[in-house]
């Protein structure tokens, strides 16, 4: 583990933050369970407690706190600069903290969703799940670390995009949806664990390939920003 | 030998100017920079460590810009005014940190170097939020010199250092000074810069108003008196004999001696000896009392 990526670990578990990793998780697993244990048909529960909670709410939004938290708390305390003191490729910086945050983001998403899907439907769906919340994990922390660099607001801006963009738009205009990492996440769980309880709205091609563009763009776009990350002046 | 040249730089923020066409040139040694709240002090420091970008001129540490180019960090050293340190970890670990994101073949030995340096390795292994204000401050420092750059950046640096840190600290700087380094830290106290630095940059409202030695300066300001306490054996007869000598503008006697006012600074410095040997009054006293940092620094605020 790089150093860079060992400081923004024990940054992110060591604020209180990190605690709001968990209540969403744990939501999700206990519907599925408590579903399960009265018997409930999943095809009654499947679709709002997966879909409508797990991928449109939880694996967003703990992305969210996950991907702006490795960057934008050290950019708003300032001790970013202790990073960016240093002779490091600003490339490295921003692939390790990214790193983390889709370890983290992937890890703390997935299991619940694996759990979910496991006891609506099979192990497959879970594991198909699992895959998809990895690659949203990524494409959402890319862009949660770029807003980090964008504005002093990431977290605002990216609760407008996920409940806005993706909760809102995403379901009357269908135009919206190909720029939709929730639309992604459910077309390649999709195609791994084929079920009734997701509904794909994009083509396959179109899920990969916009990902990728998600998260290339939004690194690259990320590294040369961080290579011109300035600081206002304090007492002048 | 590492310099930090500012050619012609400005800064400014939509209409309004911070900076406005500075250049200077650091050498080795310490350097303060100095200048009112609000002069463009941390603005032209963060041009220098490349984290504001120039909006004309250039800002460079042996000719490589320092914008966009992190490769200078490998001699540079910041240590900014905003007391951000990760909070979580141990001093210790904050600058092997240091040391390993700088990618130092012995990582552990210039932890410890740094540590002593700052007289931080007793408490090195507690986490930096239990520190006090100086102690984050000096732990800063360390992190800032476990590469042992050349050049050092300080931005307000004894900030909530208590007299003996600051001692320290000040001793410090005097020493990288000597050893070879280039130091700068910016200053609105002059008692600090005058303690630290015989050498100013003197920033008023985004100019470079003066630069070099301060008491240098205060003699190139021919247009205003020079002010000496004397004290002699004679003071009456001395200063009857001083009124007829043309580079000396006034006289005042005082129960403690004289206070003389000079208008050229090195015509009277060589009168007064010969003056006082023709009239056999023996000098007790000759101290110039403007040359002061303060002095300086209003005489350039009035200008």
């Amino acid at each position: 583990m790089s150093t860079v990526a060992w400081i923004t670990a024990r940054g992110l578990f060591g604020r209180r933050r990190a605690l709001l990793l968990l209540p969403l998780p744990l939501l999700l697993v206990g519907l599925a369970a408590l579903c399960r244990a009265n018997n409930i048909a999943p095809s009654d529960w499947g679709t709002p407690v997966i879909v409508g909670l797990g991928l449109a709410v939880v694996l967003p939004v703990v992305s969210l706190i996950v991907g702006t938290g490795v960057l934008g708390s050290e950019v708003d305390d300032g001790t970013i600069v202790h990073i960016l003191t240093k002779p490091l490729p600003r490339r490295d910086i921003i692939l390790a903290k990214l790193g983390v945050a889709v370890g983290v983001s992937a890890l703390t998403a997935a299991v619940p969703l694996f759990v979910a899907g496991w006891l609506a439907d099979s192990v497959r769906l879970g594991l198909g799940l699992a895959v998809a919340a990895a690659v949203g994990a990524l494409a959402y922390s890319a862009l949660f670390l770029l807003l980090s660099l964008l504005t002093r607001r990431p977290v605002l801006l990216g609760l407008v995009y996920i409940l806005v963009w993706e909760g809102l738009l995403g379901r009357f205009v269908s135009g919206t949806r190909v720029l939709s990492i929730e639309q992604y996440v459910i077309t390649i769980a999709d195609k791994i664990a084929p079920t009734a309880i997701l509904e794909p709205k994009v083509s396959v091609p179109v899920a990969v390939v916009m990902a990728a563009i998600f998260v290339v763009g939004c690194a690259v776009f990320a590294i040369d920003r961080l290579r011109s990350f300035s600081m206002a002046g304090e007492t002048s | 030998m590492t310099t930090v040249n500012l050619q012609n730089v400005s800064r400014w923020y939509g209409n309004v100017v911070a900076v406005n066409d500075i250049s200077m040139s650091l050498g080795p040694g310490v350097t303060g920079l100095l200048g009112p709240n609000g002069a463009g002090k941390t603005t032209v420091l963060h041009m220098m460590a490349g984290f504001l970008a120039p909006s004309r001129g250039t800002v460079t540490i042996d000719d490589a810009p320092t914008w966009r180019h992190p490769a200078v960090y490998r001699q540079l050293g910041l240590v900014a005014e905003r007391e951000a340190v990760h909070g979580f970890l141990t001093a210790r670990e904050f600058i092997l940190a240091s040391a390993k994101m700088q990618k130092l073949p012995d990582v552990k030995a210039a932890t410890d170097r740094a540590l002593e340096l700052v007289e931080m390795t007793d408490a090195a292994d507690r986490r930096i939020e239990t520190y006090s204000k100086g102690m984050r401050q000096r732990t800063r420092v360390a992190a800032a010199l476990v590469h042992n750059p050349q050049v050092l950046l300080l931005d307000e640096p004894f900030n909530g250092m208590d007299p003996r840190q600051r001692m320290h600290m000040m001793k410090l700087l005097h020493d990288l000074g000597d050893r070879g380094h280039t130091i700068l830290f910016s200053s609105h106290i002059l008692e600090e810069v005058e303690q630290v630095s015989g050498t100013v940059q003197v920033i008023v409202a985004g100019r470079l108003a003066a630069s070099g030695d301060y008491r240098r300066i205060r003699r190139l300001m021919t247009n205003r008196p020079h002010v000496f306490a004397v004290q002699s054996s004679d003071d009456r007869r001395l200063a009857v004999a001083l009124i007829g000598e043309k580079s000396v503008s006034g006289v005042e006697i005082e129960a403690t001696g004289m206070t003389i006012r000079a208008s050229d600074y090195g015509s009277f410095t060589r009168a007064l000896p010969r003056i006082a040997l023709e009239s056999g009054i023996r000098l007790r006293k000759l101290i110039p009392s403007d040359e002061s940092l303060e002095s300086v620094f209003s005489y350039l605020l009035e200008a």
